[in-house]
């Protein structure tokens, strides 16, 4: 049943471009694509390892930056998108220091702090980053001399990328680092007993999580071709870590669908509904209501509700 | 409030959107004029006064423009460059449209431009950033209000020979938007004989602007070049300060908005500004615009409804120019750049080659008439253009107007 | 040597602007660990009731107690239907009240539009005292003198009253506390009514400063937070001590070090997270 779904879904992916209707539609699904990627990357800490962080966007705008800055500079495209992703890592190890002398609303206030003071830079270093005027990046890359200007090509380009995270994510959680994670997550002080470095074992997710966040500044830098310092907002945090918490945190679904949710609102919503703001708040108030584990648990929960009452009833009929 | 403005009925699902390519269409098919501008968040009350203007336009006109119906599609960006992008693409790609009026902030126009004209599609916006018509000019691009500076150099003029201001504090936000206006300031009057001694940039976001009204020292003016809510708060502030007996302020023309006269007191009576549009301008089409939009809206106009309201007879004017067809996008935008009315309700304007508008300039005063405040005009400069009194080359030779923008002598 | 004066000044007069909008904030969340997200948005749609108030005929100071009042009522609301069954969710809490914002700012859009708004000075406390070569408005005098009075009741009634008690005993461990006969869940609805209530007063009494706008919410909610983290959650005193604080940095920051402009709120705040999670008077460990 599973694989069948799975498959399913792999293959509607796969021939999006020629269902969708329109260009306009492919490019709103490589953009939830990104978002999703960067909320995969958020979840590693809020979901599975219970570090809520309310910086990421500048760890995302740090990789989108880095890569306009360079490819401006004559840097060629892979050179660019690897000075990129590393320059990213190590502002996730600089976060990971900071923040990870606290837990809690520690962490949370300390990620938040570094993602303003981030934002600051971009917002004010104008030499380096042109201010609020932002970057514009010309080109798109060409990988294997392929070129990705037309939005289905990007597209599949994107969900190849894409499907390397869900995979990436996928086997983290199987692994015995990840089991390590979620035990920090849930018996910090019993990890400590057993003898693991709890502290290095959050070091080492924040990086992992970086890493995939910056995946997804890059894709979103070639995706727009413009960088600003709007990437890099306290609000853009925010509504990350609403995706992953709306969608189902510390789980591997949930934060696509969150992405899902949130992008299909401000995009397409948007267009029939004029207070979408107000819709998209009060949704967010009614999955709490409704499904407080999040829309992907939720659902899961209503389904198996509905599975066992039909089983019940199938079981009382065939008496 | 509901609006009943966007044509999003006739747009059901994406069936429509889905024909690849429209095959010939018949000129009875109306026109569709697209509107970015933002609806939600800070930015929104700009936005708002956008549709209003556009909207009472084409009720006006009865959404009839040289014999063509129009649509007007409108798509609310949220205020960030990413959401203008997006939008742009579903005006274009999703919705045709034809031409597209707005966005609103400068960063969103910065982050569209390319696409703007890889998609071929003419674009009126009121969007203040100078080099989209200097020196990364885009041919499809439209401005009928003015750049950031254009005002302000004649604001420069004014304060240093009739004023007679000699040393100027500036204080902006610390944004592009406020850099560009400054340094227009800046240049002119410093070229008139004056002298900015102090410069001060509080962030964008900032609630209390005392700790840098404390800063104001050795000065005998000061210019602002506030947008958006700051300048209520900045002259209140200023007032509260006891700041304005001591030194006369002047301003840009977000700082003194009409449509923000409502929500001033006292404190800025006898402010002096400069902006391309005033209510108190007695043209035949600026009376019947105040008063379509008293009637519809019950607000006196500013500068953003008249912007989109002047881009919709521009539209108008270029479509009749070439007989109401919009299938030739290349002639729509020539027919654009080639727009030249005398009877708007910013007075006569056409457009310089690089698409930016030459028109009047009014320095105003705002006094109170009636109870009510108005910025009275009090003289006008004729036929400006975005390079003022300059010689273009030497201009765009030279950088665009930055944070430590010196006077250069050209 | 003017302007050094008057920015000490108004570091108190923000200060206690500051611990208005911070004091409900801290003891939600030093009771009830809940970060309150809409604590930014209460204060907006004070002062915007205060507004209306205003508009409807009633003075100054009976519509920022209406204000007070509104925002208590809806933090009743909010308290006792959405967010008690979250206890001890953090996350569920998060999106709660990140959503709670959204739909009050879209509806303070709708009602109120877009417009700023600037509302007068009450009568009785217009005017400036004249401080070496500048002048300063009273009313922003005004200001520290009724957060000082309001600090001082919190106080009284913290450290004197049996309710104060019970605040503290759940402050200090809440389980416990019920254990020992507290009626903990109806004390956490009187305290979010009474930090409602606080933050929408603050914004009425604030708007004659800053005026009322879409945006204020996100403008005044990371202040709170700062005040919060610097001072220590849960403590009257370090509300009090990080409100003034914030309203140092808030103002000389900005002369002494104009480049770093924006950072210069966050920095001290990370110093203190860093070195000291729990803040300066703070009672537990974040």
């Amino acid at each position: 049943m599973r694989r069948a779904a799975l498959a399913l879904a792999i293959i509607a992916l796969v021939t999006l471009p020629y269902w969708i209707g329109g260009s306009y539609y492919i490019n709103i699904a490589s953009q939830i694509l990104i978002w999703a990627v960067f909320a995969l990357g958020l979840n590693v800490l809020v979901g599975y390892g219970g570090l809520v962080s309310l910086g990421h966007a500048g760890l995302f705008g740090t990789a989108g930056y880095a890569a306009a800055w360079l490819v401006a500079a004559g840097v060629g495209q892979l050179a660019s998108g690897v000075g990129a992703i590393g320059l990213t890592v190590l502002m996730s190890a600089l976060f990971a220091v900071l923040a990870l002398r606290a837990t809690g609303i520690g962490f949370l206030m300390i990620t938040l702090a570094l993602g303003q003071i981030l934002w600051g830079i971009a917002y004010r270093w104008i030499s380096l980053t042109n201010g609020d005027n932002g970057i514009n990046v010309s080109a798109r890359p060409m990988p294997l001399g392929l070129s990705l200007a037309t939005p289905s090509a990007f597209y599949i380009a994107t969900l190849m990328v894409f499907g390397l995270a869900v995979a990436a994510m996928a086997s983290f959680v199987a692994s015995p680092f990840g089991a390590c994670l979620r035990g920090t997550r849930d018996q910090a002080r019993r990890m400590t007993a057993l003898g693991y470095d709890v502290w290095l074992i959050r070091f080492l997710a924040f990086l992992f999580s970086g890493f995939w966040t910056g995946i997804a500044g890059l894709l979103f830098c070639y995706y727009d071709q413009f960088v600003s310092p709007h990437l890099l907002t306290l609000s853009s945090s925010a509504e990350v870590l609403l995706m992953v918490i709306s969608g189902g945190s510390g789980t591997l679904l949930g934060p696509i669908a969150g992405a899902t949710l949130v992008v299909a609102m401000k995009t397409v919503a948007s267009a029939y509904i004029e207070r979408w703001n107000l819709v998209l708040g009060a949704i967010f108030v009614a999955i709490i209501m409704l499904m407080p584990e999040g829309l992907v648990p939720g659902s899961q929960r209503l389904w198996r509700w509905a599975r066992r009452g039909r089983d019940l009833a199938a079981a009382a009929t065939s008496r | 409030m509901a609006s009943s403005l966007s044509r999003r009925g006739f747009l059901v699902g994406t069936g429509l959107a889905a024909l690849p390519f429209a095959p010939a269409i018949a000129q009875s098919e109306p026109a569709r004029i697209g509107l970015l501008t933002v609806k939600t968040g800070p930015l929104a009350q700009g936005g708002i006064q956008m549709e209003q203007g556009l909207t009472l336009f084409l009720k006006d006109r009865n959404n009839t423009l040289a014999g063509r119906k129009i649509e007007l599609v409108s798509a609310d960006t949220g205020g960030n460059p990413a959401g203008a992008k997006t939008k742009a693409q579903e005006l274009v790609e999703r919705d045709k449209v034809d031409v597209i009026v707005g966005p609103l902030a400068a960063f969103e126009l910065l982050a569209i431009s390319d696409y703007i004209a890889e998609a071929k599609v003419p674009m009126l916006s009121l969007a203040a950033a100078d080099d989209m018509t200097q020196r990364k000019p885009n041919p499809w691009f439209v401005r009928s209000s003015a750049t950031s500076s254009q005002c302000c150099h004649a604001l420069g003029d004014f304060a240093a020979k009739e004023m007679k201001l000699q040393a100027v504090a500036e204080i902006a936000e610390d944004f592009a938007f406020g850099y560009e206006q400054a340094g227009g300031f800046l240049r002119a009057f410093e070229d008139a004989g004056g002298k900015v001694v102090q410069k001060i940039w509080p962030p964008l976001a900032t609630a209390d602007y005392t700790p840098y009204l404390a800063q104001l020292s050795g000065i005998d003016g000061v210019w602002n070049g506030f947008a958006g809510s700051n300048p209520v708060k900045f002259n209140k502030q200023y007032a509260d300060m006891g700041l304005k007996e001591k030194y006369p302020v002047v301003g840009g023309w977000t700082a003194y908005d009409d449509a923000l006269l409502k929500s001033f007191g006292d404190e800025a009576v006898g402010a002096v500004s400069a902006s391309w549009y005033s209510t108190e301008l007695d043209t035949p089409s600026n009376k019947k615009f105040i008063a379509g939009m008293q009637r519809d809206y019950q607000t006196l106009p500013g500068g953003y409804a008249a912007g989109t309201y002047i881009n919709g007879m521009c539209i108008e004017a270029a479509l009749e120019k070439i007989g109401g067809k919009t299938d030739n996008k290349q002639a729509l935008i020539d027919a654009l750049r080639g727009v030249s009315l005398t009877d708007t309700p910013r007075g006569p304007l056409r457009f310089d080659h690089l698409g930016n508008v030459v028109g009047n300039v009014f320095i105003r005063k705002i006094e109170r008439k009636d109870g009510k405040l108005v910025n009275s005009i009090i003289k006008t400069y004729a036929d400006v253009g975005q390079f003022w009194t300059y010689d273009e080359t030497k201009y765009l030779a030279a950088p665009v107007y930055t944070r430590d923008a010196a006077p250069a002598k050209l | 040597m003017s302007q050094w004066v008057v920015l000490a000044v108004n570091s108190f007069s923000f200060g206690g602007l500051l611990f208005l909008l911070s004091a409900g904030f801290s003891l939600i969340f030093g009771l009830m660990r809940i970060p309150n997200l809409t604590h930014g948005s209460l204060f907006m749609l004070g002062a915007y009731i205060g507004v209306t108030g205003l508009r409807l005929g009633l003075d100054f100071w009976s519509a920022a107690l209406l204000s007070g009042l509104a925002m208590a009522a809806l933090g009743g609301v909010i308290e006792r239907f959405l967010l008690r069954r979250l206890q001890g969710q953090e996350l569920p809490q998060v999106l709660m009240t990140l959503g709670l914002s959204f739909i009050i700012a879209d509806l303070c859009l709708m009602e109120w539009t877009g417009d700023p708004i600037s509302v007068s000075t009450p009568g009785a406390l217009r005017g400036v005292v004249p401080l070496l070569g500048f002048v300063f408005p009273i009313y922003r005098l005004a200001i520290v003198l009724i957060a000082v009075v309001i600090a001082a009741a919190l106080w009284l009634m913290l450290d004197w009253t049996r309710l104060g008690a019970m605040i503290r005993a759940g402050v200090d461990d809440a389980p416990i506390a019920r254990v020992m006969g507290v009626p903990v869940s109806r004390l956490f609805t009187t305290v979010f009514c009474l930090g409602a209530g606080l933050a929408g007063f603050a914004g009425m009494l604030g708007a004659p400063i800053l005026s009322v706008y879409p945006g204020l919410d996100a403008e005044m909610l990371p202040l709170a937070l700062i005040v919060v983290i610097l001072g220590g959650s849960g403590s009257l005193l370090g509300a009090l001590v990080g409100s003034f604080v914030v309203g140092v940095l808030y103002n000389f920051g900005p002369a002494l070090f104009p480049e770093l402009a924006y950072v210069v709120l966050f920095l001290p705040m990370l110093l203190v997270l860093v070195l000291r999670p729990q803040g300066l008077f703070g009672r537990q460990s974040l």
